[in-house]
């Protein structure tokens, strides 16, 4: 295992933040403020990814448990620590946050007017939450994070969003706020029945079935809207539709993540038995979500909202996955959340580029690209093949490590989860030939430009990444390896049998109540 | 006998008379702003009394300082001295507030509320409150032409009048049936033997009469009424040091002298707090005036701040400390805000004035984002570490119901705070307001910086409610 000699984790949190204070102190006309504040956001932003490159070459694979771990007092009284630390499911999600932050960065390059300076602060702030979320290792830290990054995110929504912005921002808030809360009452559970809140520390206490059953269910609120499953997935499409595009980005990229992040790291490992009972009502939901999302991703005409439905639906693969319990099926679920990740920002950008150029978002409006916009297209291909989950590019990987989970535990779920494959081919081929190809009839389409500098910087590493992935896909999983095998072993033996003390412990949810204060 | 146990409300008190002399004497035009600095400088001066002053029962039982009532009082000192602060620049601009008295006042309610806190007497508690209510009656009532305001003093008059009335009486029963107005005594009466019918009268007797004073659920009307009638920078006095100290007390009383009623005050306790959650989050969602949705939101706050005490344990009065602590400080915020709502020279107290403050007021609305999100208890912010205490201590001691409730509240809450920041950033934006007073933007600037950077501090100030909470339970 591996001890960075300095809180490396910390930093990289925190360092966004140092660039928000420069942001602050920028002073000079309204334009000049606006180009050093993309500037500063954008260095900032390079300098922490380049800075979590030292997790990718440092990390120890073989070891399953946490690593670069930080410990700090700070609510000692109730058991609550600083606490910060990832292992094989964590590093990669803090890496593609790390990652996107720039692109996102990049895409909101030209927006935020004479707001810039603001839009940048906020992206600053998201990306130490996102990073935060990732890397906390105590439950109430995680908390913390969980809940600030809605705060950055109701501001990007609310402010620079399109038409019905508010109603989305406010939606987006309330949703993920009421999930949250219900968890946190979850969390105040455990946290009382297990005197602290350290995350290592909780993986070693078994907590009663009885217990785990309300457990799940208050967790399930804040991770399946944060994920977000069906049915409680309506926040996204309006968040979706009306999110600046780089809003999009790292809501598509990193926050669906954290949600699968939350049922892999709190339900399954926390709430074995549960999670195993649960895991029927789960899968019914995520085949629900899959045939539903491709059915409404058909019909739309609105690519905004044709990719937002895309995103459930590959998220809810991540969620079968996840609740297979088994080696495959959660390195599977790992690859499709952060193939999805990139794949579906980068559909995201594609279209903002199209935005950008003809303040339009529906697909009618659109045909014939491919004659004036040939590199964009080919670049647009390459996502949305891997949308299809096409062999050998990011997606595949994920889908069929899924749906050879699936079959070991149902046929039919399996057969379910695999109509994927089929209709994410259809609408993703149905919306790319409206867009693309057919013929170039309208005058103001004839005129766009194919996609600049600018926009080449921010999608080329995406395809790089996208057919990486795809191709030699062990560079990424042996990442989690370790740890995707420990927690499949560990669920097995949880399950094996539940231990006489803890059969007995069950039905003790709440600890009796504690007499009167008073007595001098 | 150790009179100096008392020394900090005896320097106060002291101070207030020497200032109101200054006053007196001062040319005209100063006299405000002289006896206003005075003021804060002795405020400043008895909080550091408070640290270094020996603590003990000292009066024949009367009075007490302990690590309790010593926590209440700094945040009463804090609360009195920010609010006159806040009035140094909205009374002057305001017809007929700029008078020497104010700050003095506020000084001997401060007095008073420190009394409340340390007294260990049924006696010693009932001089400490009205000396409190008889300062706020009349600056409630301190815009003597303007109707609104003299309607709120009157009002807030004639109502805590009842109230006393209804704390006298219940205090004539316990001294009645228990032999002693002394807290020992009346603990000592109630372990012996199962309690008196008249005791237990007399216990919820007392315990209206304090409810009253902190205006929860069902004895709230007086609250929305004086907060939208008092002038602007008293009501800003009125959400926060009076509230802390009549808290302080409601704990004290309930904790010592009736600590062995817990499963008869329990419940009432439960009913009220979940009234006032209730209330606190339904009230706010029709409210246009933004002092009254304030008066709502503090309702609402004090149920969560109740929870805590149900909890019945130390971890749930650590809790309500901690939470009064980010309440105060978010509410004079708030409240340093809504004093700036002000165009071409006339105070604006509709919500939706605040339309596009994020434009004119960049600083302004940053704060006052802070302020509502801290309310409806978003981390990292100070608001979330009560709500997230006063959670743990009510379910700890069994109380899911309570903190169901409390969890559906506040997402309830989220919504009309939240309607508040969309106004400030999303909406088409009003005229802007007058440039604010530096008093003012320091007020908010501090406040604010407490609000958010409280998760800093959030270790130590958990350590000395706990200690205080200790000392109480002993």
């Amino acid at each position: 295992m591996n001890q960075a000699g300095f809180p490396l984790l910390s930093l990289l949190t925190f360092l966004p933040l140092a660039g928000v204070v420069v942001l602050f102190f920028l002073r000079g006309d309204e334009e000049s403020v606006a180009r050093a504040a993309r500037w500063t956001a954008l260095w900032t932003s390079l300098i922490v990814f380049v800075l979590s490159l030292v997790l990718w070459f440092d990390f120890d694979k073989s070891f399953a448990g946490f690593q670069f771990q930080e410990v700090m007092s700070w609510l000692p009284q109730y058991g609550v620590s600083y606490r910060m630390g990832v292992d094989g499911i964590s590093v990669l999600f803090v890496l593609i946050s790390t990652a996107l932050t720039p692109i996102a960065i990049l895409s909101a390059w030209k927006q935020g007017g004479a707001r810039a300076r603001e839009y940048m602060i906020a992206f600053l702030v998201l990306e130490t939450t996102m990073i935060g979320i990732f890397s906390a290792l105590d439950f109430m830290l995680f908390f913390v994070f969980f809940e600030a990054v809605l705060i950055p995110m109701f501001v990007i929504i609310g402010v620079w969003g399109g038409e019905r912005r508010r109603y989305a921002a406010i939606k987006f808030f309330l949703f993920m706020f009421a999930g949250s809360m219900l968890m946190l009452l979850g969390l105040i559970a455990l946290w009382v029945h297990d005197g602290t809140t350290s995350i290592p520390d909780m993986l070693r206490m078994p907590l009663p079935p009885h217990m785990q059953f309300w457990l799940f269910l208050a967790f399930f609120a804040a991770f399946a809207v944060k994920i977000p499953i069906w049915p409680v997935h309506t926040w996204l499409i309006d968040a979706h539709n009306e999110a600046p595009i780089a809003g999009s980005v790292l809501l598509a990229g990193v926050l669906a993540n954290m949600g699968g992040y939350g049922f892999l790291r709190f339900s399954v490992a926390l709430l074995p038995q549960a999670s195993q009972y649960f895991a029927p009502f789960m899968f019914t939901l995520a085949v629900v979500a899959i045939i539903y999302t491709s059915i409404a991703a058909l019909v739309q005409r609105d690519l905004l909202k044709f990719c937002a439905y895309s995103s459930v639906g590959h998220m809810a693969i991540a969620v079968v996955g996840i609740f297979t319990f088994s080696v495959q099926g959660i390195e599977g679920s790992l690859f499709r959340m952060l193939s999805h990740g990139f794949i579906t920002a980068a559909l995201f950008i594609c279209v903002g580029v199209l935005m950008d150029r003809t303040r339009s978002q529906s697909m009618d409006g659109f045909g014939g690209l491919a004659r004036n916009m040939p590199f964009y297209a080919l670049l647009f291909m390459i996502f949305a093949m891997g949308t299809v989950g096409l062999p050998g590019t990011a997606g595949f990987i994920g889908e069929i490590l899924v749906i050879v989970a699936a079959l070991k535990v149902n046929f039919w779920l399996s057969l379910l989860t695999g109509t994927t494959l089929i209709l994410s081919a259809i609408y993703t081929l149905v919306m790319y030939r409206k867009v693309i190809f057919g013929g170039l009839e309208r005058p103001e389409l004839k005129v766009l430009a194919d996609i600049g500098p600018r926009e080449i910087v921010m999608l080329v590493p995406l395809v790089i990444l996208t057919i990486w992935m795809g191709i030699y896909p062990s560079s990424f999983s042996t990442f989690f390896d370790a740890t995707a095998n420990a927690m499949a072993q560990a669920h097995t033996v949880a399950l094996a049998g539940t231990p006489a003390h803890l059969a007995s412990a069950a039905g003790t949810l709440a600890p009796s109540s504690v007499p009167a204060g008073g007595a001098n | 006998m150790n009179w100096l146990i008392a020394l900090p409300e005896l320097a106060l008190s002291l101070c207030g008379l020497a200032i109101m002399m200054a006053g007196v004497f001062a040319p005209k035009k100063h006299a405000f702003q002289l006896s206003s600095m005075l003021s804060l400088g002795a405020l400043l001066g008895v909080g550091g009394l408070v640290l270094v002053s020996p603590t003990g029962l000292g009066f024949g039982g009367l009075f007490i300082a302990d690590a309790f009532s010593r926590f209440a009082q700094l945040l009463i000192l804090a609360g009195a001295g920010l609010a006159i602060i806040l009035s140094l620049d909205f009374n002057e601009r305001e017809e007929g507030l700029a008078r020497f008295e104010f700050p003095i006042l506020i000084l001997f309610a401060s007095s008073g509320m420190m009394i409340m806190v340390g007294a260990t007497n049924l006696m010693t508690l009932y001089l400490g409150l009205e000396l409190q209510s008889l300062a706020l009656y009349v600056v409630a009532a301190f815009a003597r032409d303007s109707l609104k305001s003299s309607e709120a003093g009157l009002k807030y008059f004639v109502l805590g009048s009842l109230a006393s009335g209804i704390l006298l009486y219940g205090m004539t029963l316990t001294y009645g049936f228990s032999g002693s107005t002394d807290f020992i005594h009346i603990a000592r009466a109630l372990v012996t033997s199962t309690p008196s019918v008249g005791l237990v009268i007399g216990m919820v007797f007392v315990l209206v009469g304090i409810v009253f004073k902190i205006a929860a659920v069902p004895f709230h009307m007086w609250s929305p009424d004086v907060y939208e009638g008092a002038p602007t920078s008293v009501t800003a006095l009125f959400g926060s040091a009076p509230k802390v100290a009549a808290m302080a007390m409601l704990i004290r009383v309930m904790a010592w002298p009736f600590g062995h009623l817990f499963v008869q005050w329990q419940l009432l306790i439960e009913i009220i707090a979940i009234a006032s959650l209730i209330l606190g989050a339904l009230a706010p969602l029709v409210q246009t005036n933004i002092k009254r949705l304030m008066a709502y939101s503090s309702i609402g706050h004090v149920g969560y701040a109740l929870m805590g005490l149900a909890a019945g344990n130390g971890n749930g009065i650590s809790a309500m400390l901690v939470y009064l602590a980010t309440y105060i400080f978010m509410t004079l915020g708030a409240f340093g805000i809504i004093i700036a709502m002000r165009r071409q020279g006339r105070s604006v107290e509709k919500i939706t004035d605040l339309a596009g403050l994020g434009r004119h007021h960049p600083g302004l609305a940053i704060a006052m984002t802070i302020f509502m999100l801290s309310m409806a208890g978003v981390p990292p912010l100070s608001g979330f570490f009560g709500k997230l205490y006063v959670f743990l201590a009510a379910i700890q001691s069994g109380l899911w119901l309570l903190a169901v409730i409390g969890v559906i509240t506040s997402v309830i809450g989220a919504y009309y705070y939240l309607r508040i920041v969309k106004l400030m950033y999303f909406d088409a934006p009003e005229a802007a307001f007058d440039h604010p007073a530096p008093s003012l933007s320091f007020v908010v600037a501090l406040t604010g910086a407490v609000t958010l950077l409280f998760i800093l501090v959030a270790g130590p100030v958990t350590t000395a409610a706990q200690a205080a909470a200790m000392a109480l339970l002993g």
